[in-house]
Order: structure tokens, then C-alpha cells, then sequence
């Protein structure tokens, strides 16, 4: 096919540019919308890093980072997060394809496999807290039970979340509004993975030094 | 275990009488309406028409109701504050002690930023923007609801801070250390952060909101270049939002942990470090004020364009000259601060980047003229405050510029030099400007004008006790007089102080004008009535609908080829006169419907709020659980739209014809 | 200095009563320059904010609707020439203005020694609820809310606070700096002409705010030799415990002195606050090198 006649022909069947095209489909407004919460969420995360970066070194003569973090323990908490975000992966791919019993199971194993995350980070605290490395005890720790906690709440949330989601598959079926729904979840769970690595490379291997 | 944690029947202060008389007032008006409204049989009208409604229009509405009412209660600690300046000079202690001195000036500036100016703003844009946008509704308008009762929980929290224990005494800021518990050992500034956390969840999720539906839903030719500006400096001011409220939402969450769990963030001891805080917040504060002013230079744009008949002058520049204040407003931050002892590298930095920030601002107010320019200006009330604003704001810009350059600001910051200075900006900024944006767009909300000679008295008074009150500020600023005194030795500073609360007065004659304008402009609203929807032959599409529009807004998409699209289509009807309109076929119209999810859910925030605040952890659990509840049967709820048929729509088109699109 | 003397009318017709005391009446050479920028930087802006207030009012009027002889010009919307006009001016006004930011930010940044034939006097000033204590560490002596310094030197401020943030002010001295507890701020001032002048805190801390106020005696060179001497005559002394007692909240305090002050108090003051600093580093130290601690 001529490759220039073609070319004059899409212009002539050119549609209006993307910004002139009238209001878009429903389901790119709510991804969008909630990709603007994810930035502004992200936003909330680089002000409580700002503040470790800043009381990182206050120590208050207490223990520092290099003495109180376990790489061991971080590394797995951070193979269990970025697993679960490859069965969230397959959990939306189940759900494109309308499959159910994919659905609830890789809905499943990523459940499991958050609730590991935070019962590690559930543990690193307590046995933090049991060494007296309370975050009453100096700025730096105060700062990184925030930023760490902070996260883990997100997990939590996020796995609630999960639950009702499913239970909204359950009864609703997939639906267009419960198909949003996991869309964005799964956003939401990519983008919790996301924060993780900044804070485990930010947080944990750079505190390792001095 | 003390059931009712820190609350007993002494946080009730009987011993203030200015208080108790304060709230006493409150109560029983609050008291009087809700049962007016009970017994007139409005509650399931209210119900289902306004408090559970998701349409943008009755939201806006209700925002700038809110807004109005605050700013009854911000005024009147002005008013207090005034006065109280007014008398303690010499020995003097004035009527005010420090104790409730301190909490009315902290109470007056929360107020008239978070609710009385956030409010407004947000109001005005609800209602105007999908209308110009022309488009049926925001993008997400069951979290529109959410947003807008969120902010009433931080009203409501405030308000019974009044009565129910303190205020911060901190200022409107909240420094630490003395906003720690150490200093601050109250439930002050615990109502102060609760308050406003609970609202700046409900500002975000506008913030999320605005920016999607600006960016993702316009009607059909609407390209970005042929937007109404308005909507580009809410666009502007909502991006704004994203990126900063959620920084004071972690600053927040900082300062509460240091208060409710020994956290050591900005504390004096242990490593914390009290200048992050002044970082953070300014952060978020800086852009804040431009958050509130962008929609209101939009305002100005609409107005001015409108009444002399022309377009905007200028457009492009000021579509890049709003965007360029939008980034720019983030890189200026360390100007509030400047006597905190930054190198002069970093001082003089920020304080050259905060003058550019003057570049686009001088270029709107030059393009807001030369609208004028070649034009046929109708001296309307919106005009009014739009010519009181550019002559006003500019001298405010120009102490700001001052005060931008460090050395001057050394000797000047935290004088009422810089309090004349922000109210100068602000007053003229924003506070005219939404008040020339209510009054431009009553009509369109409620279907008859608001009477013009209460207006102008209006705009007289606010615009004449608005120079009495702050330009003696000025003045004994530069005398030396510093800001939040309750009592002063210096004598001779007393005169303008009294210059200053005449002028007060002279802007209270200026309220009460405005009341009066709604109290006659209802008594005669048929003579009033706007029949045609265009009552002031406007450019943009929110004109084209009828007065009130309907839930629907348009019967069909407008199909926009330019800007100004409304004032192209009368154009084209002009030229198209005497042939016979295309009858069209209507179709059932789905919109969203109504939930009651936004109201319960704030009421539960105000039972969160006030058990933190108190320390009753059960209530809290309580509320989480309620809060959890609600959305739950929100999720699980079957029917989200409901659908107009095309007969509904067909009839009211038919019963509005001279409101119809052309 | 056309724009000078304009913003000078201007603005001294507005402070007719702020003439005589404040910002607009230095009486050292550090408020002597400042208030030249203020006034230079005013009368820049003014030639511009005039003519536009007025070309607004008088557009605004010569275009209102009933105007018949004005042009109606429905389409004028852009001018390419106007557009570079009404971006340039603002920039070249800012350029200006900012010409004077820069330079200023320099010249008179606080920490900045006041070149001086004398050698500069110390004084260590402690922030407390609510008043303020003055520490002459050379002279060994300590006043509370006075303080006494000989004119035409410079006098080398070191500052901070026992717990709020305060602001220290001298507005007829010179320009204001923060107090901060566990940091050191630094701040040069000097008086050129024999006088009282009102010192304040500028950042509010408290119910005892409004009271925290204080006289700056600035004396001739002997006077303030003889003023150290009779100081060192009567008071108490100023030590660890009696600095407890003084650090407790108090308003409206009269001016009193002390006849010697125990060695490193200040310093015992700044550590005791805090344990920020790790192997000797303040953590503003990394950020704000004004802040530098005297070790």
C-alpha cells in the first residue's frame, strides 16, 4: 500500500485530539483520579521522609540505625511484598478474564502474603521496643516508627480492603463498579510496593552506615 | 479508668462570662433554626434535597453557606481583637485577658483560612466549574459530599471549643515548642489539629477531585486553550492542593504523635527539632494562600470580561502567567521565615523568588485592564469589588515584595507591619473576590438577582473600613509595635490602634449591608427574577442553562468550537435568527444518586475528633467502627445512578423556554 | 534617587507619627541601611503601582457603558506588543528590586562582623518565660531585661532560648533574629547615638508575651566602664541554681542585674536543653552555618 496515500487518508479520518474529545469514559476518571491520590499520598510519604532524613542522625545517645535494623529480617519482609504485587498482578489478570476461583485465590495468597510483611514488621518493632529502642526515646526513632509504621498501616488498610473487595466479588459479582474497585486496589498495592523499596533503600541499607 | 477521659464539668469555662454569653448565643440560634426547620415540616426536604445531595450545585451552595457563617464568628474575634488594642495601651489591661486574648487570635486566623476563605473558594468552584466545563457534574460527586461534610466536622469541632474547653493559644501557626504538650499542656491545640486534620481529608479528596474532572471530563470541543480561565485557575489552585495538603497532614500527624505518645519530632529534648515544623509548614503554607487567591483572580477574569463586553485580554498570558504562580508558589516557602537564621545564600534566594512570583501577578492585573480598555464597563457590584481589588492589592503586593527582601523583613516580621501586610493581600484578593463572585453568580444558583444599592453599600463600607482598619497597622508597625499583644506600654501607638478599630466598625456596617442584601433581595425576589438565565449577557457556558439549572445541568452536551462558547452560540443564534430551531430528540439522562454517606460519616468524624481530643479512647473505637460501618453499606449499596427520563427533561426545556440553549 | 526621594515623601507622609521612633528612626548602622533599602525598594515600586491604580481607575471610568465618545473595540483581546510590555515591567522592576534583595542579604546578614575600629562587646542573651537575660561573659556580669551597651561599638550578640522560640528585636538598632533552645543564632548590633531604645520579642511565646520587653541603654564608652563596675557592687550571682529560679515562668519583671555569672553558664544552658548533638555537631550546624556553638 502506498505508505503516503495512506498517511493523507488517516489525516482526513483524523478524530479530534484527545483533549477536545468530550468527558472520558468512567473507568479512565476513576483510574485517574485515584493515580492523584497515589501522588498525593506519595506527597504525605516524602514529608515524613524529609523529617527522618532530617532527625536520622539525632540519636539522643540512644542506639542508631546500624545497631537496631536486620537486613535478613528486611529482605524477607521485602521478597513477601514484592511477591504479593506479582499476585496481585495475577489476581487482576483473573479478574479481566473473569475468572472467580483465580480471583479469590490470588486474592488469597496475596493476603497471606501482606499479613507476613506486617507480622515481621509487627515483630521488628516489638523486639525494638523490648531493647528499650522505643520511639520515645530519641527524634531518630520517632521518626523512623513513623515513616516504617506509617507505611504498615497503608498495608493494613490495603488488606482490609482486599477482604471487602472480595466480598464484593462474592456477592456482586464483577460488576463495572466492582471492576473499578480492584483497579484500583491494584494500584494501590503496586504503589505501596513502590514506597517500600524507596524506604527500604532509604530507611534500612543506607542506615546501615554511620 | 476514668470513663470520659480529660472531660469533666470544668472544661465548661462558667466563670467567662464572654464566653458563656458567646456560646449561649451560638446555641440558641442553632437551637432556633433547627426548629424552625422541624416545625415548618423542611426536615425531609433538607434531607433529601440538600444534606444527602451529591449534585455540585447544592454542595457549592452549602460550602459558601458555611463560609458565610464562619465568617460571622471570624469577625467577631477581629472585632474583639480590635478592640481590646484599642483600650490596653499604657498600664491598661483591657477587657481580654492574655488567656482568651491568645485563643482569639489563634481561633481568628484558623477560621478565616480553613473556614472561612477554603470554604468559599471551594464553594465557588463547585458550583461554576462543570457548569463552564459544560458538563453535568464533577467527576466524583458522592466524594464531592464526602469532602463537603468533612469540612463541616472541623467546623463543628471548632465551634465546640468554644465552649467545651479551649482553643490553642499558639496562633494560627502552632510553633513548637510551645505548641508541645510540654508548654501547651491543654486540649487547645489538640482541638486545633484534630479540627483541621479532619477538614484536610475533605480538602484533598476536593483537591483529587477537581483535577480529574478538569483534566478528564470537559464537554465535546473543549480543548484545553478554549477553557473559561476560571477553570484554569481552579485547575491551578486544585493541583496546588494535591501537592501540598497532604504535607500538613504529615506535619500534623508529627505534632500529635510528640502530643498523644511522647514522640520527640519538635520537641526541646531528645533530638527533635523544632525548625522542621516552621519548614513543613510553610510548605504547605505558602502555596496555601495562593491556593485561596488563584480562584479569585479567576473571578476577576470572568467578571471584568463579562462586563465590558469583551473577551479577556490575553488569554495565553494568562493562562501561563496562573501556571507559572502554580509552581512557583511552591519554591518560596522560607520567606515566612527569614529570621531563622538561614545563610544569606538561602535568604536571599528565597527572597528574590518571591518577587518573581510578582512578574505574573503584575501581568494578570495589566491584562485585567486592558479588558477594560476598548470596552463598554457596567459599574456593577461585581465590578466594584474587581476595581476595589486592583487598586487595593497592588500597594498589598508591593509591602509583600518589601517584606520579600531580607533585610526589611528583619526589622519587620511578626509586626503588625506584616499583619497590614497579609490582610492587604488577602482582604482585597480573596475576600473581595468571592464576594464579587456571589454576587455575580446568585442568579444563576437561585434564580433572581440580589438587590444592587445594598451591594454598593456593601462594597463602600468594606472597601473605606477596610483602609481605616489596616493602614494605621502600617503605621505603628514601623513604630515598633510587634503582633499578638494583649497589652502595650507604648502610648502613642494607642491613636491608630483606635483609627484601626473604628475601621472595624466602619467594615461591620459593610456586614450587615450584606445581610441586609439577602434579607431584601429574598423579600423581593419576583421582582428580581432572572427569566432568561443570561442576566448579565455572559461569555461562558453556565449562562446557557436556566436559573437555577437542572440537576442535569444540559439537556445536551454543548459542542464547543472556541472560547467564550457561550457568547459564539448567541452570536451564531443572532446570525441564524428566523430560521426554525432543529427539533431534537431528548434521551433519559443517568445522574448519580443521592447518599447519605457523606453526613453520617462526618458525624462520625466529630465522634472521633472530639474522643481524641478528650481522650475517651472507647468513643473512638466507637466512631472508627461507626465510620467503618457506613462505608461499608456504602460500598454494598445496589443502585448508584438513578435516570431522568426524556420526557422529564423534554418538559422542563418546554417550561424554560427562554432559558433554552440557543 | 528620584525614586528615593519619592518613596521617601510618600512613606514618611503615611508614619508622620512613626517618624520618631521605630524603623524609620535608626540610631545604628545597621537599621541606617536597612531602612535605606526599605525606602529605595518602596520608591522603586511605587513608580510603577502609581500610574497603575491610576490608568485602572481612569480606564475603568473613560470605558464605562454610557461613556459614548469612548471606542468600542470588541476585539481587542491580544496585542503582541502590549504583552512584552506588560511581562517586562514586572521583571524589570524585580530585577531592580532584586539587585537590592541579593546585596542586602549579604551586607547585612546577621551574623555579618560590623567593621569597627573597637573591639566588640559579647553579650549572651537567654530567652526565658517571659523575660530576657543578658550575659556579659567578658564583663562576668548578667542583667535581666536591660541592657546597657557602649555607643559606637559593635556588640556581638549570641542567642538562645530556655524553651519557646522567641524572636530578639531591637527595631531601632537593627533587624531580629530567632532564639531557639539547644541552638546558638548570632546577630551584630551597634548604637551610633547615646539613647534608650525599646528592645521586644517578636515572635509570640505565652501568656507573659506582651510583657517581655526591654531597654537598650546605649551610654559613652566611660559610662559603661563605670556601669560594669557598680554592677559587680550589689545583686546576687548568677549560677546554676539561681538560674533554675530565674527560668521559672514569670511576667513583667523588673530590670535587675546580677554581680557575676558563673563560667560556661550559657554553654551548660544550650547542653542541658538538648542531646541533639552527636560527636560535637549541632544538627543546625549542618544546615545553617550561622549557628555555629563556641566550643
Amino acid at each position: 500500500m502506498n505508505v503516503a496515500v495512506a498517511a493523507y487518508d488517516a489525516k482526513q479520518d483524523a478524530i479530534a485530539p484527545a483533549s477536545e474529545a468530550g468527558p472520558a469514559p468512567k473507568r479512565i476518571v476513576v483510574a485517574f483520579g485515584f493515580w492523584v491520590f497515589l501522588l498525593s499520598d506519595i506527597v504525605m510519604f516524602s514529608a515524613l521522609f524529609a523529617a527522618y532524613a532530617v532527625l536520622a542522625r539525632a540519636t539522643a545517645g540512644g542506639p542508631t540505625g546500624a545497631e537496631l535494623f536486620n537486613q535478613v529480617n528486611v529482605a524477607i519482609q521485602t521478597a513477601f511484598l514484592l511477591i504479593s504485587s506479582y499476585t496481585c498482578g495475577m489476581m487482576s489478570l483473573a479478574v479481566s478474564a473473569r475468572q472467580r476461583l483465580n480471583t479469590y485465590m490470588f486474592a488469597l495468597v496475596t493476603f497471606l502474603l501482606g499479613a507476613a510483611f506486617l507480622y515481621l514488621e509487627v515483630h521488628e518493632f516489638a523486639s525494638m521496643i523490648a531493647r528499650d529502642a522505643t520511639p520515645q526515646r530519641s527524634a531518630f526513632l520517632s521518626a523512623f516508627f513513623t515513616v516504617v509504621g506509617c507505611h504498615g498501616l497503608h498495608v493494613t488498610a490495603g488488606l482490609i480492603w482486599l477482604a471487602v473487595m472480595m466480598a464484593q466479588v462474592a456477592f456482586k459479582g464483577f460488576r463495572p463498579s466492582v471492576d473499578r474497585r480492584l483497579l484500583c486496589f491494584a494500584l494501590f498495592w503496586h504503589a505501596l510496593d513502590i514506597i517500600w523499596v524507596w524506604l527500604f533503600t532509604a530507611v534500612y541499607l543506607m542506615g546501615i552506615r554511620a | 479508668m476514668n470513663l470520659l477521659g480529660k472531660l469533666s464539668w470544668s472544661a465548661i469555662p462558667f466563670d467567662q462570662p464572654i464566653i458563656m454569653g458567646a456560646s449561649g448565643g451560638m446555641i440558641l440560634g442553632i437551637v432556633a433554626v433547627v426548629a424552625w426547620v422541624t416545625l415548618k415540616g423542611y426536615v425531609p426536604y433538607l434531607w433529601n434535597e440538600w444534606l444527602t445531595s451529591v449534585d455540585h450545585k447544592r454542595i457549592g451552595v452549602m460550602y459558601i453557606v458555611l463560609a458565610l457563617l464562619m465568617l460571622l464568628r471570624g469577625f467577631s474575634d477581629a472585632i474583639m481583637m480590635r478592640a481590646q488594642q484599642a483600650v490596653a495601651a499604657g498600664g491598661a489591661q483591657g477587657y481580654l485577658p492574655p488567656e482568651h486574648f491568645d485563643q482569639i487570635f489563634s481561633a481568628h486566623g484558623t477560621i478565616m483560612i480553613f473556614f472561612v476563605a477554603m470554604p468559599f473558594i471551594i464553594g465557588l468552584m463547585n458550583f461554576v466549574v462543570p457548569l463552564q466545563l459544560g458538563v453535568r457534574d464533577v467527576a466524583f460527586p458522592t466524594l464531592n459530599s464526602v469532602s463537603l461534610w468533612l469540612t463541616a466536622s472541623g467546623i463543628l469541632l471548632i465551634n465546640i471549643s468554644l465552649f467545651v474547653g479551649e482553643f490553642a493559644k499558639t496562633g494560627w501557626v502552632a510553633y513548637p515548642p510551645l505548641s508541645e504538650l510540654k508548654f501547651s499542656p491543654g486540649v487547645g491545640v489538640d482541638y486545633y489539629l484534630w479540627s483541621l486534620q479532619i477538614s484536610g481529608v475533605g480538602t484533598l479528596l476536593t483537591g483529587i477531585n477537581f483535577v480529574t474532572t478538569i483534566l478528564k471530563t470537559r464537554a465535546p470541543g473543549m480543548g484545553y486553550m478554549r477553557m473559561p480561565v476560571f477553570c484554569w485557575t481552579a485547575l491551578a489552585s486544585n493541583l496546588i492542593i494535591v501537592a501540598v495538603f497532604p504535607i500538613l497532614t504529615a506535619t500534623f500527624a508529627m505534632l500529635l504523635l510528640d502530643r498523644y505518645l511522647g514522640f520527640h519530632f519538635f520537641t526541646v529534648d531528645a533530638g527533635g527539632n523544632a525548625m522542621m515544623y516552621v519548614n513543613l509548614f510553610w510548605m504547605w503554607g505558602h502555596p496555601e494562600v495562593y491556593i485561596l487567591v488563584l480562584p479569585a483572580f479567576g473571578v476577576y477574569s470572568e467578571v471584568s470580561a463579562t462586563f465590558s463586553g469583551k473577551p479577556l485580554f490575553g488569554y495565553r498570558s494568562m493562562v501561563a502567567a496562573t501556571m507559572v504562580i502554580c509552581v512557583l508558589s511552591m519554591m518560596v516557602w522560607l520567606h515566612h521565615f527569614f529570621t531563622m537564621g538561614a545563610s544569606a545564600s538561602v535568604n536571599a534566594f528565597f527572597g528574590v523568588a518571591s518577587m518573581v512570583i510578582g512578574v505574573p501577578t503584575g501581568v494578570k492585573v495589566f491584562n485585567w485592564l486592558f479588558t477594560m480598555y476598548g470596552g463598554r464597563v457596567r459599574f456593577s457590584v461585581p465590578v466594584l469589588w474587581t476595581l476595589g481589588f486592583m487598586v487595593t492589592f497592588v500597594l498589598g503586593g508591593l509591602t509583600g515584595v518589601l517584606l520579600a527582601v531580607p533585610p526589611v523583613d528583619w526589622q519587620m516580621h511578626n509586626s503588625l507591619f506584616l499583619v497590614a501586610h497579609f490582610h492587604h493581600v488577602i482582604i482585597p484578593g480573596v475576600v473581595f473576590g468571592v464576594f464579587a463572585g456571589y454576587m455575580y453568580w446568585f442568579p444563576k444558583a437561585f434564580g433572581f438577582t440580589l438587590d444592587e444599592s445594598w451591594g454598593r453599600r456593601a462594597f463602600w463600607c468594606w472597601f473605606i473600613g477596610f483602609h481605616l482598619a489596616f493602614m494605621p497597622l502600617y503605621v505603628v508597625g514601623l513604630m515598633g509595635m510587634t503582633r499578638r499583644l494583649q497589652h502595650y506600654d507604648v502610648v502613642s501607638w494607642q491613636p491608630w490602634l483606635i483609627v484601626a478599630a473604628v475601621g472595624t466598625a466602619v467594615i461591620f456596617a459593610g456586614v450587615v449591608c450584606q445581610i441586609l442584601q439577602f434579607v431584601v433581595s429574598i423579600r423581593n425576589r419576583e421582582a428580581l427574577r432572572d427569566v432568561t438565565g443570561d442576566p448579565w449577557n455572559g461569555r461562558t457556558l453556565e449562562w446557557s442553562t436556566a436559573s437555577p439549572p437542572p440537576t442535569w445541568n444540559f439537556a445536551f452536551l454543548p459542542r464547543v468550537s472556541d472560547r467564550d462558547a457561550y457568547w459564539v452560540q448567541k452570536t451564531v443564534a443572532r446570525a441564524k435568527q428566523g430560521q426554525s430551531a432543529q427539533p431534537r430528540e431528548y434521551e433519559p439522562i443517568e445522574v448519580p444518586k443521592n447518599s447519605p454517606v457523606g453526613f453520617v460519616n462526618a458525624f462520625f468524624a466529630v465522634v472521633i475528633g472530639f474522643a481524641l481530643i478528650w481522650h475517651i479512647w472507647w468513643m473512638v473505637a466507637l466512631g472508627v467502627f461507626g465510620g467503618f460501618v457506613t462505608f461499608l453499606v456504602f460500598a454494598f449499596r445496589d443502585q448508584e445512578e438513578i435516570e431522568i427520563p426524556a420526557k422529564a427533561i423534554a418538559r422542563f426545556d418546554r417550561d424554560h423556554p427562554a432559558e433554552a440553549t440557543p | 534617587m528620584r525614586h528615593g526621594a519619592l518613596g521617601f515623601l510618600l512613606v514618611g507622609a503615611a508614619a508622620l507619627g512613626g517618624c520618631s521612633e521605630g524603623v524609620l528612626d535608626p540610631k545604628g548602622p545597621v537599621a541606617a541601611a536597612e531602612r535605606l533599602i526599605m525606602l529605595n525598594s518602596t520608591g522603586i515600586m511605587l513608580a510603577i503601582v502609581i500610574p497603575t491604580i491610576l490608568a485602572t481607575l481612569g480606564t475603568a471610568f473613560w470605558f464605562r457603558a454610557s461613556n459614548t465618545r469612548a471606542r468600542y473595540m470588541p476585539d481587542f483581546a491580544y496585542s503582541g506588543r502590549l504583552e512584552l510590555l506588560v511581562w517586562s515591567i514586572p521583571i524589570m522592576t524585580v530585577i531592580l528590586v532584586g539587585g537590592v534583595t541579593w546585596i542586602g542579604s549579604y551586607d547585612l546578614d546577621p551574623p555579618k562582623p560590623i567593621a569597627s575600629a573597637e573591639k566588640p562587646i559579647r553579650v549572651q542573651v537567654v530567652a526565658l518565660d517571659w523575660k530576657w537575660l543578658f550575659i556579659y561573659p567578658e564583663q562576668g556580669i548578667a542583667t535581666v531585661n536591660q541592657l546597657t551597651i557602649p555607643v559606637s561599638t559593635p556588640i556581638r550578640f549570641e542567642l538562645t532560648s530556655s524553651g519557646v522560640m522567641n524572636s530578639f528585636l531591637v527595631p531601632q538598632l537593627g533587624g531580629q533574629i530567632y532564639t531557639m533552645a539547644g541552638m546558638v543564632t548570632q546577630l551584630y548590633l551597634q548604637a551610633d547615638y547615646v539613647g534608650t531604645y525599646r528592645g521586644m520579642s517578636a515572635n509570640y511565646s505565652g501568656a507573659g508575651f506582651s510583657d517581655m520587653y526591654f531597654n537598650v541603654n546605649a551610654v559613652p564608652a566611660e559610662k559603661f566602664a563605670q556601669w560594669v563596675v557598680a554592677t559587680r557592687d550589689s545583686g546576687s550571682v548568677l549560677d546554676a541554681q539561681s538560674y533554675a529560679t530565674l527560668a521559672k515562668p514569670s511576667q513583667a519583671v523588673a530590670p535587675f542585674s546580677y554581680r557575676a555569672v558563673a563560667p560556661d553558664l550559657f554553654k551548660s544552658i544550650l547542653t542541658n536543653l538538648t542531646t541533639v548533638m552527636q560527636s560535637g555537631e549541632p544538627l543546625c550546624l549542618a544546615f545553617l552555618p550561622s549557628q555555629r556553638v563556641e566550643k
